[in-house]
């Protein structure tokens, strides 16, 4: 059960920003730009490495929710994503996209531990700024919303198949602000 | 040297958030709301010090004497009893309900599941309502990805801590939204 008194039955950050919409509002707003705003990086790849953070720090709603927004994302390629999380650099994604997962994995031990070798290794890959700019921020992003749903202990599904329609939502509507139920 | 260059040469996490204004408004919307909305039962100095306190356990210079100052300021503290406070609040003469909150904050700092029920228990047995624990714990939250977004990308900013000292007045004033110079336009296609 959660810490605090969120509604019933509503997983994960979405019963946290309907406790308090205040936040919740730009929490989603910030989310919807990155994942989906412009970025030289395809939404498909930015919500693997949201999952790869996630999936990091150990946060199953998270890497649960975003590896099915990625796999929808992916469509016939959709087992890059579970590829990615058992060992990235034997999936056959972009060897640019390899590089900014590393630097994605620094990122979520500590903003310090990037150093100047993985930032040339992802530009002799092709890496631009933008790219650089857009995965440390995606990483240091879900380093918020994991610590988030887990430091309250927010309802987590348990089975994968519950997050088969988080997942499809999140590809085809993007992230907007849960609407609290009226009161009947 | 930052990590990539961001076209303008303002310090600490002023210098990504310019870059890349659309991600930066919500940003600094948060940071605005949780950190110097009236509606809050938490002070501001409380909450500038729990950001503080998180920043230190990220070892992040920037947002560390960034929000050190803001608290000083609010609190009425100099910067070396910020510093006793980021190092030692457990026997600082704060009251019992921030020493609660600040072990919460510090649990989230190594990861939302290192947050217990007993570390809960206490902070309600303190008088801790469910708005300040939320608040608490996002905050922590905030403060690791803010300090993940300035160290990841290598940002520089003025060493001297006087520096923070100086500017936390005019912050606290104006507070975060409008905090980024005007940006110059990046092509994102």
């Amino acid at each position: 059960m959660a810490y605090i008194n969120v509604p019933e039955g509503v997983p994960g950050i979405r019963s946290l920003v309907m406790f308090r919409p205040e936040t919740g509002k730009y929490l989603y707003e910030l989310a919807q730009v990155l994942l989906r705003g412009p970025s030289p990086l395809t939404e498909a790849e930015r919500e693997m490495i949201a999952t790869f953070v996630s999936h990091r720090n150990n946060c199953k709603f998270c890497a649960g929710s975003h590896a099915a927004a990625a796999r929808c994302l992916l469509g016939d390629e959709a087992k890059l994503m579970d590829d990615v999380l058992v060992n990235y650099q034997a999936a056959a994604i972009s060897e640019k996209l390899k590089a900014l997962l590393t630097i994605a994995g620094k990122v979520q031990i500590l903003g310090k531990e990037v150093r100047q070798t993985d930032i040339d290794l992802a530009r002799s890959k092709g890496a631009t700024d933008l790219d650089i700019h857009d995965t440390v921020l995606i990483a240091a992003t879900f380093s918020m919303f994991n610590r988030y749903v887990d430091g309250l202990a927010s309802l987590t599904p348990e089975k994968d198949s519950d997050y088969v329609e988080m997942g499809k939502r999140l590809a085809e509507k993007g992230y907007s602000v849960p609407q609290q139920q009226p009161i009947q | 040297m930052a990590h990539i260059d961001f076209k303008n040469n303002e310090p600490g996490i002023r210098g990504p958030m310019a870059y890349s204004p659309e991600t930066a408004a919500p940003m600094n919307q948060l940071a605005e709301i949780l950190l110097r909305s009236e509606n809050n039962s938490l002070s501001k100095g409380e909450r500038e010090l729990i950001g503080t306190y998180v920043s230190y356990l990220n070892d992040c210079f920037f947002c560390q004497n960034v929000h050190g100052a803001m608290a000083g300021h609010y609190l009425g503290c100099d910067i070396g009893q910020i510093e006793d406070l980021k190092r030692n609040f457990v026997h600082s003469d704060i009251s019992d309900k921030m020493k609660a909150l600040l072990t919460i904050a510090g649990s989230v700092q190594k990861g939302g599941r290192f947050v217990t029920d007993e570390q809960i228990r206490i902070a309600k047995a303190h008088g801790a309502i469910d708005k300040e624990i939320h608040d608490t714990v996002l905050i922590a939250a905030a403060f690791c990805m803010f300090n993940r977004y300035v160290d990841g990308l290598a940002t520089t900013a003025p060493r001297d801590p006087q520096f923070y000292v100086n500017r936390a007045p005019m912050r606290a004033e104006h507070g975060y939204i409008g905090s980024v110079a005007p940006a110059v336009a990046v092509d994102h296609s």
